[in-house]
């Protein structure tokens, strides 16, 4: 350790610190614009200048490497008169629009010349002004507020391995550019927005809304893909009309894609049902609650056991749990089931016994080797790749692709292997001699890895005699949520195949899914109920449909795809909508059935005590982590048919029914389907 | 273009092949001990050459002056990784015009130099970036490496010594910038030329992250006669602690300006009125520029002084890059201020906000003083926004554009407050005059 005194504080360092990450750990903060964590060096906004004795010049703290006996002062008055110095230069062609600029309140800029204020400005002459560009329908650019920190550039090359943004001219007059000239080609994730320190860069959705300091800032978890990020949705009177990642404590970091960050916009989508609707002489018609859920109770208790039930893979634990519950004790019906899109039984049952064979989120930026097997991650897992990536540039991990076509891990893997979908694990065994040298392994695959697929894949894992860990990858926010509270078929139940060709079904009960968009129900007289945000294909076949509530609009608990479990907590509310969970407890009340009460916190501690891996430490879900499960202690006792597991292949711009009521995702340039097999 | 006459008070080393018939082509220079200095380092040890050199106190002709044998020794050349050598003839420093000459006439004795270089830091790869204005000059240069290849003086096994060497020219593209050597190996990379956070140095880290020597033309033009007559010799010709002679290229106010060699510790004076031939009749020095626009500037008063690094240091100003600048007194001050911050931000590259911001502010500023429309307060601004980019710039060429106007402020004050425009202006400064100007 190397010892230095910072501010008359002592302070010990690892070698080859950086000066600025030193005073930050002894809570010194040097101020910087274009420094930041987990990026290349800039050296470039000369905001940390600080004095260190024996140095004739003021010193960069963000490239300095810690010292023996170096002694540092931040605050001096040579450093001060620096930074007011440097502020007063920027100042000079700033256009000083805060009162009517996005981030006005919440901008590096102001606090800065807040703390070192250049008060008067000395600069009487002609600024030097560009006219503002959009550059996609999400990210708008302002020169002559940019203050050519390059955060925006790094953010976009290292961490999104996307290289979208240069720079042109030279000089007082550099700007930042797309490297397409006039637009974005990318991933639209608005990264660089966020990460802009000033309000050069501003996203396209939100851009003159509404001031910072009017929104109340919520973070929750996306409902989109299975990856978990936290994404802080702004809502002003209920009205989602911003998400960022204000709060980055979630397991994404400061990463969001287009969808945790935009992707909110089916919330207000003018299609939203607000009312029940109650099929009458062949139509469905507005009706009041209490006329549907009476209708429902009525229905159900004549069909009783011949229900056949289809959960969600958006809904929360506590809504699946619950609903398994009220359709097996209550309806005492075995036909529950939901849309699976990885294998993931089959890899517990693989697994049974192991311990920390399943891998976290975190584990992906940790792990010295990753092998991604028939999954194209940028497109489908955008925050796993974003660790991969970052574990690659920090750690230099190994990366392996084994993928039947291009994908954009190649660019920094060790090695890509092409081979189609049916033989991906012959890929797989011919690195096996490659991946036995690494420390630990882990392996993420995708729905063409079923069944025994699975476990041929675990026991070629069990063969290289390392750490190997697995990531079944599955498709949506609760996917794995989903299986984890037994949303399959009982002993004798119908699958969700079978229900539909069922002839005699008396009645079909779907909770935030579309299980007929691709077909008809073949039981002609079956009573359908829908709870939907939407009239998807499903509810237009419904005889009652009850307007569901979406996971930004309730509280509860999803689990990841790497099994973590987080907190949702409710930023928006839409009139007339309910959350599922609500719907649930009337339909039970209505039907006299008492399956415990429908309130979450009462059926999160059942879940706790009942289900496999699920007895997390509360205070971590109370406080917003993420809470890892530990399923693996005992082998399934049986398990669904691995035939059915079948992912919708989602690419960054797509997100199921959800994404068809996204304005924002059909709006961006980049054709969706740019997976492999696009 | 012809080159200017000889003078007997010049001292002729790396100049004297100028004046020869056809003196670019390989005939003449192997006619005139062209490639010697090369086969006999070839049979020494790197260490050895290093140590000549470090003997003959050579300093790098660029501007910075830095011990040449210092930074040969430097070099990571036990690295794995393949060692290259860079050629910085990305002269574009106002009033400097010596690699210019040194390449027009003598091109070979470049190559040569570069051997030599190889064979110190066991390179066998090597570019000479040019920059992009000086497009003959990459017609001269890729042809005298063509000759070089085809008489056996690059390529493999040169000339039965067993050493290879590959050479190549690459253009700039018209950046001052690329003049400082870690912009310059980002453009060779094929980047934008923007200085490198260092360290690492190029010793270690340079060209494609492989350790690289990276001088100056004239530098590596020294190089082969410190070879053939020895270190102790070069450092004779010079000063304590700086060897050897260096080409001045004088311009500005003077009958006979051109690019003549002189030692080390060269009185100013005697270049002004006896190599340059002095001022025009009747005309009186004003100032001095002495080392390329970067440099502080001299008051006719201080000009009295033998060029040498502690000299120059102690007249608080530099000798930079042997360009000097001579002004008489028909020269308007706020003029050549002007002149030289426009230079400067037009070059700033951008990456550090006291460059970029500062160059454009003084160049507004001065520009009202020179239209006669500035207030009192200007001129203190000027000098100290000027101060205010000193040391805290990324790169030097901040501390490039802040010391001549820094200088020219202090030492020409009288000129500035002539040229104000004499009315009361309200704190915060006057509307209208701004108007006027924009």
């Amino acid at each position: 350790m190397v010892n230095l005194t910072i501010d008359g504080i002592a302070v010990q360092a690892a070698p080859g610190t950086l000066l600025i990450d030193a005073a930050k750990q002894a809570g010194i903060k040097i101020p910087a614009f274009c420094y930041y964590e987990g990026y290349s060096l800039q050296a470039a906004c000369r905001m940390c200048l600080v004095e260190v004795e024996k140095f004739p010049k003021l010193q960069a703290a963000c490239t300095l490497p810690v010292a023996e006996g170096m002694v540092v002062r931040t605050e001096g008055a040579p450093a001060v008169k620096a930074r007011k110095t440097t502020l007063e230069f920027l100042l000079t062609n700033h256009p000083l629009d805060c009162p009517v600029c996005d981030p006005g309140g919440e901008c590096e800029l102001q606090d800065m010349v807040f703390r070192y204020g250049a008060g008067e400005s000395r600069f009487t002459e002609v600024k030097h002004h560009v006219d503002e560009k959009q550059w996609s329908p999400v990210v708008y650019y302002d020169a002559p507020r940019c203050i050519l920190c390059y955060r925006c550039i790094r953010v976009c090359d290292e961490g999104m391995g996307v290289n979208a943004l240069g720079i042109t001219n030279r000089g007082a007059f550099s700007e930042i550019v797309p490297n397409m000239g006039d637009h974005l080609n990318c991933d639209e994730c608005g990264a660089c927005i966020d990460i802009c320190p000033v309000g050069a860069l501003t996203s396209g959705t939100y851009r003159y809304q509404t001031r910072p300091w009017e929104m109340e800032h919520t973070g929750t978890i996306c409902t989109h893909c299975s990856d978990g990020c936290k994404t802080t949705l702004g809502s002003r009177n209920g009205e989602i009309v911003r998400g960022n990642n204000r709060d980055s404590s979630g397991v994404n970091g400061e990463f969001l894609c287009i969808k945790g960050r935009y992707a909110f916009d089916f919330v207000q989508h003018e299609e939203r049902l607000q009312s029940p609707l109650i099929r009458r002489n062949g139509k469905l018609e507005e009706a009041s609650w209490a006329e549907a859920i009476n209708l429902v109770a009525a229905k159900f208790g004549e069909a009783k056991g011949n229900t056949g039930v289809v959960g969600s893979v958006h809904t929360t634990n506590e809504e699946n749990f619950y609903l398994r519950k009220l359709a097996m004790q209550g309806l005492g019906t075995p036909s529950v089931d939901h849309q699976r899109s990885g294998d993931v039984h089959t890899l517990l049952d693989a697994l049974a016994g192991k311990e920390n064979a399943l891998a976290a989120v975190d584990d992906l930026y940790r792990a010295k080797a990753v092998l991604i097997v028939g999954a194209d991650l940028s497109e489908q897992h955008p925050l796993l790749a974003f660790q991969v990536r970052a574990n690659v540039r920090h750690h230099q991990a190994a990366v392996y692709t084994v993928t039947p076509g291009p994908v954009r891990e190649d660019k920094t893997s060790a090695k890509a292997v092409r081979c189609a979908e049916a033989n991906l694990l012959d890929g797989v065994r011919g690195l096996a001699d490659e991946l036995k040298s690494k420390g630990d392994l882990t392996i993420l695959f995708g729905d063409a890895i079923k069944g025994q697929a699975v476990r041929d894949l675990v026991a070629f894992g069990d063969s290289l005699g390392i750490a190997v860990k697995y990531v079944c990858l599955v498709d949506y926010s609760n996917s794995r949520g989903a299986v984890d509270m037994g949303l399959v078929p009982g002993e004798g139940g119908l699958s969700i195949p079978q229900m539909l060709a069922a002839t005699d079904l008396a009645a079909l009960w779907v909770v935030g899914a579309d299980p007929l968009a691709g077909g008809g129900l073949a039981s002609k007289g079956a009573f359908v109920v829908v709870q939907d945000l939407f009239l998807t294909e499903t509810a237009k076949r419904a005889d009652v449909v009850l307007p569901s509530a979406s996971a930004y609009e309730k509280s509860g608990t999803v689990t990841n795809g790497a099994g973590e479990v987080q907190r949702l907590v409710k930023a928006a509310s839409v009139m007339g909508a309910k959350p599922d969970l609500e719907i649930f407890g009337l339909i039970a009340r209505a039907m006299r059935i008492d399956v415990g009460r429908a309130q979450n916190e009462a059926i999160f501690e059942e879940i706790r005590k009942t289900v496999r891996g699920y007895n997390v430490p509360l205070p971590v879900i109370a406080t917003g982590g993420a809470a890892r499960t530990q399923p693996l202690n005992g082998r399934l006792g049986s398990i669904p048919d691995p035939s059915q597991v079948r992912s919708a292949r989602d690419t960054l711009f797509t997100s199921g029914a959800l994404g068809r009521y996204s304005k924002i995702l059909k709006q961006v340039v980049e054709a969706p389907g740019a997976l492999y097999e696009g | 273009m012809p080159y200017n006459d000889p003078h007997p008070a010049e001292t002729r080393i790396i100049s004297r092949r100028f004046h020869l018939a056809n003196p670019a082509s390989i005939e003449t220079f192997l006619a005139h001990e062209g490639y010697q200095a090369f086969l006999k380092a070839s049979k020494m040890t790197p260490d050895e050459v290093v140590n000549e050199v470090k003997k003959s106190n050579l300093r790098g002709r660029g501007g910075a002056g830095f011990p040449t044998g210092m930074k040969w020794g430097f070099l990571a050349r036990n690295s794995p990784k393949p060692k290259y050598i860079v050629v910085n003839a990305d002269e574009s420093e106002p009033g400097t015009c010596k690699d210019r000459v040194l390449i027009e006439f003598d091109p070979h004795r470049l190559i040569e130099g570069i051997l030599i270089a190889g064979i110190a830091g066991d390179a066998h790869r090597g570019w000479v970036y040019i920059r992009g204005e000086y497009r003959y000059l990459i017609d001269i240069m890729d042809k005298a490496i063509d000759e070089a290849y085809a008489r056996g003086w690059l390529g493999k096994n040169i000339q039965g010594t067993g050493f290879d060497f590959e050479l190549t020219t690459h253009s700039g593209a018209g950046a001052y910038e690329c003049g400082e050597e870690s912009a310059l190996l980002e453009s060779l990379e094929g980047k934008r030329g923007q200085p490198r956070i260092r360290p690492p140095f190029p010793a270690v880290s340079g060209a494609f992250q492989c350790p690289t020597i990276l001088n100056n033309v004239e530098t590596f033009c020294a190089v082969p006669d410190i070879i053939l007559q020895g270190g102790d010799w070069y450092a004779s010709l010079g000063v304590p602690k700086a060897g050897g002679t260096r080409l001045l290229c004088i311009s500005g106010h003077v009958q006979k300006p051109g690019v003549y060699e002189v030692p080390i510790g060269f009185p100013m004076m005697k270049a002004i009125n006896e190599l340059a031939g002095g001022l025009f009749p009747g005309r009186k020095l004003k100032a001095v520029i002495p080392g390329g626009s970067s440099c502080p500037v001299l008051a006719a008063h201080e000009c009295d002084l033998p060029m040498d690094y502690d000299s120059m240091a102690k007249a608080g100003t530099m000798l930079g890059s042997g360009g000097m600048v001579i002004m008489d007194d028909s020269t308007d001050m706020v003029k050549a201020a002007l002149r030289i911050i426009k230079f400067y931000q037009h070059e700033s590259c951008g990456w550090c906000i006291p460059c970029r911001e500062g160059t454009l502010w003084l160049k507004k500023i001065l520009t009202r003083l020179d239209d006669g429309i500035g207030v009192d307060s200007d001129i203190d601004l000027v000098g100290e926004l000027a101060e205010n980019m000193l040391g805290r710039t990324f790169c030097p060429l901040g501390d490039a554009a802040a010391l001549p106007t820094i200088s020219i402020v202090k030492k020409f004050r009288s000129e500035f407050e002539a040229r104000l425009a004499h009315v009361q202006v309200p704190k915060g400064g006057n509307e209208s005059l701004v108007r006027i100007h924009a």
